[in-house]
């Protein structure tokens, strides 16, 4: 074969491959994200105030638990070191790394990892197709999740999480809860749409997007958690407050002038037309 | 695909349903089984965990033989038994009764029978006739009063052969330390809590459920604060690994598999809802001004129950009682 002959049939061979093998990934996602701020950056960084419900479809039962939200119950060690649901993470200091697991054989494309900086919470996204764990296996704070391709957007199906919350002030979110995710890549930016559905708190789904850019300088810091008891309770002490006895009812309504059914949430406040 | 809330309901609707049979005394061969299917889930270390229809069943298995606790419902004992033949060929050793209702005691004669004791052989006759050819059961104390006390017991050779009347038992079976503590009027006054102390695995019984809020059996002896208790010791016992998560994991009496964050927004939601109620009776107020407050409301989509025997209406009045004699 002469040079040329060999090029050829190297090029057609490696033509067929191409269709032989399922192209897996549409776009690779790997990488050291850092987190952007300028959406939310208040609910994000700083954090919610209490009663502080509105843009978030709960349904009564949300509201009036939120409303029995003490944050001294963060006080207590069991509840000191829990990490941020999948759902709720991109929210805070989420500067974020993220790997591929490769079959070393085939190539092909196990699972995505991730990792973000606080708590250190690390999440696995089968892409393997394996099938989900029986209701009766224990739920966890980043659930179990799956993913496929949608053209060149990673959509990710997330069950079995734990009870967490829909926002840092006292917000439920049930651990019969579900969410479906977009992580869509331009370039060095990449956006992700978290759509959660929760037959217990939420009338319709919630849906929130969070961003990050590239960066190649960026090491996520250990992050070792270990609890302290700060006030030493009775055994058995539950912080709450009880109904109509909230000390903070309207701190953030009278703070910016709004009325207190506008605070209190519910699908209605997530639209301008609330306003009016 | 979102979970359907008519269909948790449904589910939790069935459980009740359990309830319902072994409390109005109806018989079980009135259920139909022959859909139901044992299912096995290995926890860690040495530990499984049974589900079927019924209390779930934890399942400690090794070279000394298999240890189960409770037995579910006895028309699936073979069904059970082939669960366990899927992990283990030793011989059912002994089996834990968590407390005495009929959907965790109820194969108890059968899953014996199919055991033997840990003497065989020459050594069988040094025990009273037959002793040896089956499990021991174990249980406390009242677990034994109350099946003498049915109209309709399970059969004598499921009763308990082991019984305890103090705080605690241990046993040492398969390389690991078992520890049984009584959980006084809890769930019933015969709750054990089983903490496998090398696989890190406890078995609570009744004590704990995730499919709804706990069923207080008062007529039993079971109280609000024995399961508070329950809860509280069992969150002494935890310790979660990295993350508030994992480390010793947790199987309820009905429901998936758990770890402490699980046990631990259960007691706080039981925790709260009683200081609410404690607070209304403070203020004077009468079991339907109290009911009126809904003071379960916030948690009733998750774990209230409006049919069978222990409403989310009954387990408001239970309390009601409970803390009204206390003060
Ligand atoms: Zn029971």
């Amino acid at each position: 074969m002469s040079y040329l002959q060999r090029s050829r049939f190297r090029f057609s061979l490696l033509f067929i491959l191409s269709f032989a093998f399922p192209v897996q990934a549409q776009i690779d996602l790997s990488g050291e994200w850092g987190a952007v701020f300028h959406e939310d950056s208040d609910e994000r960084r700083p954090g919610p105030e209490m009663v502080e419900y509105q843009g978030i479809p709960i349904n009564e039962a949300a509201r009036r638990r939120a409303l029995s939200w003490s944050p001294s119950l963060l006080t207590l060690p069991e509840h000191q070191c829990k990490p941020h649901p999948s759902d709720y993470g991109s929210r805070g200091p989420s500067n974020m790394r993220i790997w591929k697991e490769i079959d070393s054989e085939s190539q092909q494309l196990i699972a995505y990892h991730t990792r973000i900086r606080w708590q250190a919470p690390e999440r696995t996204i089968w892409m393997d197709g394996r099938g989900r764990p029986p209701e009766y296996a224990a739920h966890t704070w980043q659930g179990f999740s799956t993913g496929h391709w949608e053209g060149n957007v990673l959509v990710v199906r997330t069950t079995h999480l734990k009870q967490g919350w829909a926002r840092r002030n006292g917000i439920a979110r049930s651990d019969l809860s579900e969410f479906t995710e977009h992580f869509i890549r331009h370039g060095n930016i990449m956006t992700q749409v978290v759509m959660v559905s929760d037959p217990v708190y939420l009338t319709e789904p919630f849906i929130r997007t969070n961003n990050w850019k590239i960066n190649l300088a960026q090491q996520i810091p250990p992050y070792l958690c270990e609890t302290v008891t700060e006030i030493d309770r009775p055994q058995g002490e539950v912080p709450h407050y009880l109904p109509d006895q909230n000390p903070f009812l309207r701190e953030h309504a009278d703070r910016y002038n709004l009325p207190l059914e506008g605070v209190l949430g519910g699908a209605e406040t997530m639209y301008p037309s609330f306003i009016e | 695909m979102i979970i359907n809330l008519n269909i948790i309901r449904s589910i939790i609707s069935a459980t009740a349903l359990c309830f319902c049979l072994f409390n109005s005394g109806v018989t079980l061969a009135q259920q139909n089984f022959d859909d139901v299917e044992i299912k096995v889930l290995h926890v860690q270390g040495n530990i499984y965990m049974l589900v079927g229809e019924g209390g779930n069943i934890t399942l400690q298995a090794g070279e000394q033989g298999v240890l189960i606790v409770d037995t579910m419902f006895a028309p699936l004992s073979d069904k059970i038994f082939a669960a366990i033949r899927s992990v283990s060929d030793k011989p059912i050793t002994y089996i834990i009764n968590t407390h005495g209702h009929g959907d965790h005691i109820g194969g108890n004669a059968n899953l014996a029978q199919m055991g033997s004791n840990i003497a065989g052989g020459n050594t069988i006759d040094l025990f009273a006739a037959g002793a040896g050819n089956q499990a021991k059961v174990v249980a406390h104390e009242n677990v034994m009063a109350s099946i003498l006390a049915q109209e309709n017991p399970i059969p004598i050779e499921g009763w308990p052969t082991d019984t305890y009347y103090t705080s605690k038992k241990d046993l040492f079976f398969n390389g690991e330390a078992i520890m049984i503590t009584h959980q006084p009027n809890a769930h019933t006054d015969g709750d054990s809590l089983i903490f496998f102390r090398r696989s890190d695995v406890i078995s609570t019984g009744d004590i704990f459920r995730t499919t709804a809020y706990p069923f207080i059996d008062v007529a039993n002896g079971g109280s609000l604060q024995g399961v508070l208790d329950g809860l509280n010791y069992i969150l002494d016992l935890a310790v979660p690994a990295d993350r508030q998560e994992n480390g010793t994991m947790i199987i309820p009496g009905h429901g998936r598999l758990t770890d402490e964050a699980d046990v631990l927004d259960y007691r706080d939601m039981l925790t709260i809802i009683r200081d609410r109620i404690a607070y209304r009776i403070d203020q004077g107020d009468s079991l339907s001004q109290v009911k009126a407050t809904e003071p379960t409301f916030d948690y009733d989509d998750r774990f209230g129950l409006n049919s069978g025997t222990f409403t989310t209406e009954k387990f408001i009045e239970v309390i009601y009682n409970e803390l009204s004699i206390r003060n």
